[in-house]
């Protein structure tokens, strides 16, 4: 009976090609494997975040009247509403941490050549959409700490030149944050961003099945033995998940995500008002600006900084690798080590002070 | 007209500030007829344009000491204490000058003054109290408003004090000099000094200020009913208010509260060794009674409220969501008040009400506290026993992998993409 299934969908599926590539997908065993595990964590806390979210939709009502009330309805009413809010928020956490740490992985171990420069792009670009949904998804519950974040937020936008008005604009839906506001980073959150990553993240796994994963340069390939895909590295995958299932479930159940209190405009800013860890460094080094360098604006000239070291990021592929294709590992690994010190001592200088 | 302007133009541009040969000569004297001089610059007055010789007339334009301060020039020259309100009045009893400078200035200092004991005093002849300038100062007079003034809200203790508080000055009055010492235990003191809240009562407050005079013992709660109203329409009807309008030395809250040194009220003013009830209701009498249940009564609801505070507080560290049970806690301690405010119709049913409506909410609230940390628990023994789930599936999946691998199964010796 159950041949008979199979076979009945592999004549319309072709399921026997699906099982073909699985058969023969395999991943090089070396020194940096335990990397790879860092492109399925964040592939994993994704898939939670589609499905925490996807629960929390059922009771979110995203209006400024009933935003925050609704929030609340759900961690103190709705039945383990509570673990869902704060799996979602801790997990949103968790995969731009991973995110993070992917793309660096990806720097050191200098899987960005050849043929991997549009795994490398769209990489980047599933970064970028990550912060974008941690920057709308925040605003949500309609609190008064990320009210006042996503205000600074949308000016610090605001000022980018020439375009900044008007990106700030349409992120606010007016002139400042308020109803229009959320309606659209609603919208955002839940339709127009879910629908481009999930194309980017289909094309992202079927470039990583159609290259392989890379070896790093200074392991000799012929030294590299290969393990099977399925099972052996499944099964290995699978034991991270559930570990980072249980990192989760203990940060919701010891530290459920706090609400704080409801949005008030009229409110002076809270004390020390600041955005979320993962734009913090930013933050900080346009604290750290002056308010006028030379003729030119201060945050003008951090934020043209930051279009510039982003574009570059993104173009690592190109100058990251000499005529030949051979990476270069002193430039690129300088680079990264760079920007990870950066990353990491702005982000505790801007949390510290 | 251009020609108007052309004559205007050097005008302006060549145009001096107005000469004050009052203050320029003054300035080089030396000793207390200097002072004035000196201490001119921080006053009001000369800030609103107006100078010596607006209040002392005379011209401040000449050099000849015999026309500045000539009697042709108006010059009236120093006035004597009991000239000085009158003086000061000239300018601030007169509404259209006042318009000039401060539009919505009163002008009624001066008739105040007159009803003041100070006034009436100074009227008979007493030279020793004060006049305008014992209080706002002279030649340096700042705007109340000013934080330097001797008359602004922080330092009309001090100002009032510094003749009140002398023994030597008050001894030929016989009234007591301790209301400033007094003052400064008082609840209103640590409003005013501590919580910087300029509203809260200083002297001035109660006693008035051109117009200051003791209230009488039947005005005493109109005094402390002005800002405290619901306590004063409460204690108007109760049995009390004939009892302490009578008493003898003053009356009122002033009974139980006292006067200038009135402390934050407790339940031990009802019941305990200082209940002040006890002063008038022996134990065992239906007053001692009532007051024993009040004293009770309150004490219950605040403790509930207390516990229940504290459990919600042990939620919250747990990081429970309990800000709804916290916003119905408010709504409590509003009962509690409201039960204090009843308490001054001296009758314990008027009590009653808020007090189990504090009660049903300290009870609820508990509740609400009390299912968060039980949730707390059960979400930690969910944990630990996910944990354990997850914990024994990793081993499961841990043997199976190495079940597979025992033979070397699933490694390639292929060699690896670049």
């Amino acid at each position: 009976m159950t041949a008979k299934i199979t076979h009945w969908l592999d004549d319309r599926l072709g399921l026997s090609a699906i099982r073909e590539l699985a058969a023969h997908k395999t991943v090089p065993v070396h020194s940096a494997t335990r990397w790879y595990y860092f492109g399925g964590i964040t592939l994993f806390l994704f898939g939670i975040q589609v499905v925490t979210g996807t629960l929390l939709l059922f009771y979110y009502r995203p209006t400024v009247a009933e935003g925050f009330d609704s929030v609340r309805f759900i961690m103190t009413r709705v039945e383990f509403g509570w673990l869902i809010r704060s799996i979602h928020s801790w997990s949103a956490n968790l995969l731009i941490f991973a995110a993070f740490v992917h793309m660096f992985s990806v720097v050191f171990t200098h899987a960005y050549r050849r043929p991997r420069e549009l795994t490398w792009a769209s990489g980047i670009i599933l970064l970028g959409l990550m912060l974008g949904f941690g920057f709308s998804g925040y605003l949500l519950p309609w609190n008064q700490i990320s009210y006042f974040a996503t205000k600074v937020g949308a000016d610090v936008a605001g000022s980018t030149p020439v375009i900044g008005p008007a990106i700030a604009r349409i992120l606010r839906g007016g002139n400042d944050v308020g109803a229009p506001t959320l309606t659209r980073f609603f919208a955002l959150h839940v339709m127009v961003l879910p629908m481009i990553t999930a194309a980017l993240v289909a094309l992202h796994v079927i470039l990583v099945q159609k290259n392989g994963m890379s070896t790093p340069p200074w392991i000799p390939l012929s030294r590299v033995r290969q393990m099977k895909f399925f099972p052996n590295f499944f099964l290995r995958e699978v034991m991270v998940w559930y570990g980072a299932l249980a990192v989760l479930g203990a940060l919701a159940a010891i530290f459920p995500w706090e609400l704080g209190e409801k949005a008030d405009p009229f409110a002076s800013a809270p004390k020390g008002i600041r955005p979320e860890w993962y734009f913090l460094a930013q933050f900080y080094t346009l604290k750290l600006i002056p308010s006028h360098v030379g003729f030119i604006e201060g945050e003008l000239l951090g934020l043209a900084g930051f279009g510039v070291v982003a574009v570059a990021w993104a173009l690592l592929p190109v100058w990251g690798v000499n005529r030949a294709g051979e990476a270069r590992t002193r430039l690129v690994t300088g680079a990264g080590i760079f920007l990870a010190v950066y990353l990491v001592v702005f982000t505790i200088l801007g949390y510290v002070k | 007209m251009r020609a108007l302007l052309l004559l205007l133009v050097p005008a302006l541009l060549f145009s001096q500030p107005a000469r004050d040969t009052c203050v320029e000569c003054h300035t080089a004297m030396d000793g207390a007829i200097q002072r004035p001089a000196l201490l001119i610059k921080d006053d009001v007055h000369i800030a609103n344009g107006l100078s010596c010789a607006d209040c002392h007339g005379g011209d401040r334009g000449s050099d000849d000491m015999s026309v500045a301060m000539g009697k042709a020039k108006g010059f009236v020259g120093k006035p004597s204490r009991a000239e000085i309100p009158q003086f000061c009045a000239k300018c601030h009893s007169n509404p259209d000058y006042m318009r000039r400078y401060r539009p919505q200035q009163r002008v009624d200092q001066f008739e105040l003054y007159k009803t003041s004991v100070h006034g009436k005093r100074l009227a008979a002849g007493d030279q020793n109290v004060a006049t305008c300038v014992d209080c706002h100062s002279v030649h340096d007079i700042r705007a109340v408003k000013d934080g330097k003034s001797p008359v602004n809200a922080l330092h009309i203790p001090d100002t009032c004090g510094r003749c009140h508080a002398d023994a030597k000055r008050m001894a030929q009055y016989g009234i007591p000099t301790n209301q400033l010492e007094q003052y400064r235990t008082s609840v209103h003191w640590n409003a005013l000094s501590k919580g910087g809240d300029l509203s809260a009562p200083n002297c001035v407050s109660c006693h008035g200020n051109h117009g200051a005079k003791p209230p009488q013992a039947e005005s005493v709660s109109a005094v402390c009913g002005s800002c405290h109203v619901l306590f004063q329409q409460l204690y108007e009807k109760s049995p009390h208010q004939a009892i302490f309008s009578a008493a003898s030395g003053g009356g009122g809250c002033t009974v139980c509260h006292s006067n200038h040194g009135i402390h934050q009220p407790s339940t031990a003013m009802l019941v305990g060794p200082n209940a002040v009830c006890a002063q008038c209701h022996d134990k065992s009498t239906e007053g001692a009674n009532a007051a024993e249940k009040m004293a009770g009564w309150i004490d219950t609801l605040g403790a509930s409220l207390k516990h229940s505070e504290d459990v919600l507080s042990d939620a919250e560290r747990y990081g429970m969501e309990v800000s709804e049970a916290q916003g119905r806690l408010a709504d409590g301690r509003e009962n509690l008040i409201k039960a204090r405010l009843a308490m001054h119709s001296f009758q314990p049913e008027e009590m009653h009400k808020p007090i189990l409506a504090g009660m049903a909410i300290a009870d609820e609230t508990l509740r609400a506290g009390q299912a968060a940390l039980k949730e707390k628990d059960f979400r930690r023994l969910g944990l630990a026993i996910s944990a354990l789930f997850i914990a024994i599936t990793l081993a499961a999946i841990w043997l199976l992998i190495r079940r597979i691998e025992a033979n070397g199964s699933g490694y390639l010796d292929t060699p690896a993409p670049k």
